[in-house]
C-alpha cells in the first residue's frame, strides 16, 4: 500500500478559555489514501468541521499531528482546496471563468493557459454559457458548481468539502452529489467530505468515519459496499450508531 | 447598470424597461423651485437682497464666459485635490495598520471616535497659527475632514467581510499584503466608496467655508473667496452665481463621478443594489 495522502495522529483540538476549556476533538487518528473518498459523519458538536479546518490549516491542533504527504500542515494552502457550505465563497468581483482561473493565476499559470483550463472546467461542471456571469446572478446550485470547479482547478492533493450541499434544496443536492461522483471519476481526486446526513455519507463516500460528540472521538470506520443492498445495510447500521446519540443530546 | 458588452449571454439580469417617472418628478420639483425663485425675485424687485433666477443665470453665464468662475473653481478644486489626496493617503495607512494588527485597530477606533465628531472648520484658527494664511492651512483642514470619514468607513467595511471570503483567500495561499490587496480591499469596496463619498462632501463644504474666512492666498483665490468678495462689492447676482457653481460641482462629482465608479464596480458585482 502506498503512503497515505493525509495522516492524522492523536489530534486534539480545544476551544474556550483556559479556565473553561471545551474539547472539540480528542485524540483522533486516521489516514486518507490516494484517490479515496472519506466521509466524516456525525451529529452536530462532534467537531467534524473543526477537524476539517485543522486539515485545511485554518487552525492548529493543540496536540497531535496533521501530515500531508508526510509533511506537517502549518498553514492554509491551495494543495488542500476547500469547498465551503456558504454561497458567498465566490469572489463577487470576478466572473465565473475568472473565479475558476484564479487559483491558476495565483500559481503563476499564464493567462491563456489558465483561461483554457478554466473554460474546460466550466463545461465539466455544466456551466457553459455562464463564463462571463458574475456570481450574484447565479443560483445556489450554480454557485456551488463554480466553487467545486475552482477547487479542482488548483489540482489539490486533497479536496476538502465542509457540508457543501447542506444549504441546497433536496433535488439540487441529489444532483450535485451525483455530479461530484462523476467529477471524481473524471479527475480522480482524493476527497475528505464532512456531512451530518447518513444518506449523503453512503452515497458520496467510499469509506465512512463516524464521530461521536462532546468531545469528537472516533467511533467507527466503515467501508461503503458497491452494491445497493450493502449500502442499505450500511445506512441502517449508521442510523443505529448515530440516532440514539442525537436523541440523547436533545435531553 | 448593465450594458450589452458586459452582460453575460444568458446569465444576465433581465433588462428592465427604464422607469422615467422619478426623473420626471425631479424635473417637476426643479421647475417649481425655479418658478418660485423667479417670482419671488421679481416681487421684491431688489437686486441687492435677492436677484432673480434669470439675473443669476445671466451672471453665471457672463462669469463663465470671461473665465472668472472656471478659474476660481479650478483654484478651489486644486486645493481640494491636495487635501483629499493627503486625507486618502493617511486613511489608507491607518486602515492598513488597523487590518494588520490589533493595536492598529484599537488606535484607529480611538482616533476616529475622537476626531470624527470634530468639525474640520473648527481647526482653522489653529491651522492659521501653524501654517499661516495660505494653501497649507486649507489643505490641513480638508485633510482632517476627509481622513476620519474614509478611515472609519473603510475599517468598518473590512470588519464586515464575511469570514468565509477571508478563509477562501487564505485557502488560496494568500497572506498579509496579498490577502489585503486581493481579497479584503475589493470585498470592502462598497464601504470604501461610501467613505469616499462622505469624505468628498465634507471636504467640499469645509473648503468653501474655509475660503469664506480667508481665501486670497497668493493668487486670486477659490470659489468661497469669490462669493465673499462679491458680497463685499454688493454684486449679489454674482454671489448667487458663485453659490450655483458650488452646487453644480457638488452635483457633478456625486451624481456623475461616483455613480460611474459604482456602476462599474459594486453594482456590477451585486455588492450594492
Amino acid at each position: 500500500m502506498s503512503a497515505p495522502v493525509l495522516a492524522l495522529d492523536g489530534v486534539t483540538i480545544r476551544f474556550g478559555t483556559p479556565r473553561r476549556p471545551v474539547t472539540a476533538v480528542e485524540r483522533l487518528g486516521f489516514d486518507v489514501a490516494e484517490g479515496e473518498r472519506l466521509v466524516l459523519v456525525g451529529p452536530s458538536g462532534c467537531g467534524k468541521s473543526t477537524l476539517l479546518a485543522a486539515v485545511a490549516g485554518f487552525l492548529r491542533p493543540g496536540e497531535g499531528r496533521v501530515l500531508l504527504d508526510g509533511v506537517p500542515v502549518s498553514r492554509p494552502g491551495p494543495d488542500r482546496m476547500m469547498v465551503f457550505q456558504e454561497f458567498d465563497q465566490l469572489l463577487p468581483w470576478k466572473s465565473v471563468a475568472a473565479n475558476i482561473a484564479y487559483p491558476l493565476r495565483l500559481a503563476g499559470v499564464a493567462t491563456e493557459e489558465a483561461a483554457r483550463r478554466a473554460a474546460l472546467l466550466v463545461r465539466q461542471v455544466g456551466l457553459a454559457g455562464f463564463e462571463d456571469a458574475f456570481p450574484h446572478t447565479l443560483s445556489g446550485g450554480m454557485k456551488m458548481r463554480v466553487a467545486i470547479a475552482r477547487a479542482l482547478a488548483a489540482r489539490p492533493r486533497l479536496l476538502l468539502m465542509d457540508e457543501p450541499f447542506a444549504a441546497l434544496d433536496a433535488l439540487t443536492r441529489r444532483r450535485m452529489q451525483e455530479e461530484l461522483l462523476r467529477l471524481w471519476r473524471e479527475h480522480g481526486f482524493t476527497l475528505l467530505f464532512v456531512t451530518h446526513s447518513i444518506e449523503e455519507a453512503v452515497l458520496v463516500g467510499s469509506r465512512v468515519l463516524v464521530l461521536s460528540p462532546h468531545p469528537g472521538r472516533l467511533r467507527a470506520m466503515l467501508d461503503v459496499p458497491e452494491d445497493e443492498a450493502g449500502r442499505a445495510a450500511l445506512q441502517a447500521e449508521l442510523r443505529g450508531l448515530l440516532l440514539p446519540e442525537e436523541e440523547a443530546a436533545l435531553v | 447598470m448593465f450594458d450589452a458588452a458586459t452582460a453575460a449571454p444568458r446569465a444576465a439580469v433581465p433588462a428592465m424597461p427604464r422607469d422615467w417617472r422619478p426623473a420626471l418628478r425631479r424635473l417637476g420639483v426643479l421647475l417649481v423651485l425655479a418658478l418660485a425663485w423667479e417670482g419671488y425675485g421679481r416681487w421684491i424687485a431688489n437686486d441687492l437682497v435677492f436677484p432673480t433666477l434669470t439675473d443669476t443665470l445671466a451672471a453665471f453665464w457672463r462669469l463663465t464666459m470671461t473665465g472668472e468662475l472656471p478659474a476660481r473653481a479650478a483654484a478651489s478644486l486644486e486645493v481640494l485635490a491636495l487635501g483629499y489626496g493627503a486625507g486618502l493617503l493617511l486613511a489608507t495607512l491607518l486602515v492598513l495598520f488597523a487590518v494588520a494588527s490589533a493595536f492598529g485597530s484599537e488606535m484607529l477606533a480611538t482616533l476616529t471616535a475622537m476626531f470624527n465628531p470634530l468639525p474640520a472648520i473648527a481647526l482653522l484658527p489653529l491651522a492659521l497659527l501653524w501654517f499661516g494664511l495660505g494653501t497649507p492651512s486649507l489643505v490641513f483642514v480638508i485633510t482632517h475632514s476627509v481622513l476620519w470619514a474614509v478611515a472609519l468607513n473603510a475599517h468598518a467595511g473590512v470588519q464586515a467581510i464575511p469570514p468565509t471570503l477571508r478563509r477562501v483567500g487564505e485557502n488560496l495561499g494568500l497572506r498579509g499584503w496579498q490577502l489585503t490587496l486581493r481579497i479584503l480591499a475589493p470585498a470592502a469596496l462598497p464601504a470604501i466608496i461610501a467613505g469616499l463619498k462622505i469624505g468628498w462632501a465634507f471636504a467640499w463644504r469645509t473648503l468653501i467655508a474655509a475660503e469664506l474666512v480667508f481665501g486670497a492666498s497668493s493668487r486670486s483665490g477659490g470659489l468661497g473667496w469669490f462669493v465673499f468678495e462679491r458680497r463685499n462689492n454688493l454684486q449679489i447676482d454674482e454671489v448667487f452665481a458663485g453659490l450655483l457653481a458650488v452646487i453644480l460641482i457638488g452635483l457633478v462629482v456625486e451624481g456623475v463621478v461616483f455613480r460611474v465608479v459604482e456602476a462599474r464596480t459594486v453594482r456590477r458585482w451585486g455588492l450594492q443594489r
